[in-house]
């Protein structure tokens, strides 16, 4: 699964700043958060709605804002073309105990519309 | 569906807790009295389907009005001096005083999630007067699926947060421009409105001590839960509707928290055996 998504999610940068909808959903987001893949991080950076390359860890003293943390599994339902109950939503996952967000989740309510839609675009690509 | 719809608006004064209120509410229909209460932090727009369904029209007089601070009811006068929440004392207040001021005789009471919630308390406390509740993502008590501490963020002051936060609870099988109609009601809602409603939702409407004291020969309760919410989640309706004799568990396959607004046609296949038996 890690081999089919660390492309998609290296592209994501192009598709989001490609994206003008997304762009200015996203034009007052400055951050940087972590989704982690079962052990795997990979680090995401925003700056004013332009998304900087997806970088895949393992890191060293990498700093992040907020982190979202679920097995590969979890992630390949919430990636599924249509995800099942439970696993379509980020607080879907976290009500269920699926998945954990960890940190500062300020930045991520600031900007909650533009960040989910960004980190729900591989859904259907998954698989 | 006509270019013009069936339904009709208008306003009316209630006094509420000793207060006037000028309350906006939505018609359609004639027959018995069905009173629809929207969810946290949005309006009786929810309800446009239903009210323009003469499948239920035809026998029930359909009323749907906007709570106090929601939609085009205005919040009281003073309200610039104060921090709007709902108290479950309040909002029973609002609805037993809608039911009264027209008269609806032997009402039937439909709510969603927060609506859901209170149709319990009416259900314990008011049972003689009605026929039957109909509860939508509906429980006896809350099961909060986020930290407390969000409340004090200031994004809930927030429309296009609101709709973000919920976005999730429509079903991904729900079609997309009734999803996005019903995130809209929740970029619509006043600042601070949807938290105001949560100090209902999440820590005033405890009942599940007392909701076994329901008599539904005299009131019916259905609980009709749709899979996809996270919000109230199905077990959370099955178990509400185990302390209740009489109380019927429906969990809907495919729907999420809006069921009349995020997927009507689907809601309509099972809430019309429902109404059926509320006619019989």
């Amino acid at each position: 699964m890690l081999d089919i998504v660390s492309p998609i999610l290296e592209k994501l940068p192009q598709r989001v700043n490609l994206d003008s909808n997304l762009r200015h959903l996203g034009r007052h987001c400055s951050t940087d958060f972590m989704i982690e893949i079962g052990e795997t991080p990979f680090h995401f950076e925003v700056k004013s709605g332009e998304m900087s390359p997806v970088l895949r860890g393992p890191f060293n003293m990498r700093t992040w804002k907020f982190a979202i943390r679920a097995p590969e599994g979890v992630w390949s339902k919430f990636w599924s073309p249509v995800p099942e109950p439970g696993f379509n939503d980020i607080f879907a996952m976290t009500a269920y105990g699926h998945a954990k967000i960890e940190g500062d989740i300020r930045p991520l309510m600031t900007d909650l519309r533009f960040i989910k839609e960004v980190i729900a675009l591989p859904r259907g690509e998954v698989s | 569906m006509p270019a013009t719809e069936a339904i009709t608006g208008r306003y009316t004064t209630i006094d509420l807790e000793g207060r006037p209120h000028r309350i906006y509410f939505e018609e359609a229909g004639q027959g018995i009295p069905l009173v629809c209460l929207h969810t946290a932090g949005s309006h009786s727009s929810q309800w446009r389907h239903i009210m323009n369904d003469s499948a239920i029209t035809d026998h029930f007089r359909v009323m749907a009005f906007d709570l106090p601070w929601h939609g085009k009811s205005d919040p009281p006068e003073g309200w610039q001096n104060e921090q709007y929440a709902l108290t479950s004392d309040g909002y029973v207040a609002a609805i037993m005083g809608f039911v009264a001021h027209f008269d609806l005789d032997d009402a039937v009471i439909i709510g969603c999630s927060m609506g859901g919630r209170v149709v319990i308390r009416l259900a314990i406390e008011h049972q003689k007067k009605l026929r039957a509740v109909i509860g939508l993502e509906a429980s006896d008590h809350p099961s909060p699926w986020y930290d407390d501490s969000w409340l004090d963020l200031p994004e809930f002051a927030r429309g296009d947060f609101c709709a973000a936060l919920v976005s999730g609870l429509a079903a991904p099988t729900s079609p997309e421009n009734f999803r996005w109609e019903t995130l809209w009601h929740y970029y619509q809602g006043g600042p601070d409105v949807f938290k105001g409603d949560m100090h209902f939702y999440r820590t005033d409407s405890e009942f599940s001590g007392r909701s076994g004291e329901i008599d539904t020969s005299e009131c019916q309760v259905f609980l009709m839960t749709g899979e996809y919410d996270y919000s109230c989640q199905p077990h959370n309706t099955q178990r509400t509707a185990e302390r209740i004799p009489g109380a019927e568990a429906i969990i809907m396959k495919g729907m999420g928290h809006f069921p009349m607004s995020e997927n009507p046609q689907a809601f309509r296949e099972y809430l019309l055996p429902v109404l059926d038996r509320v006619r019989a």
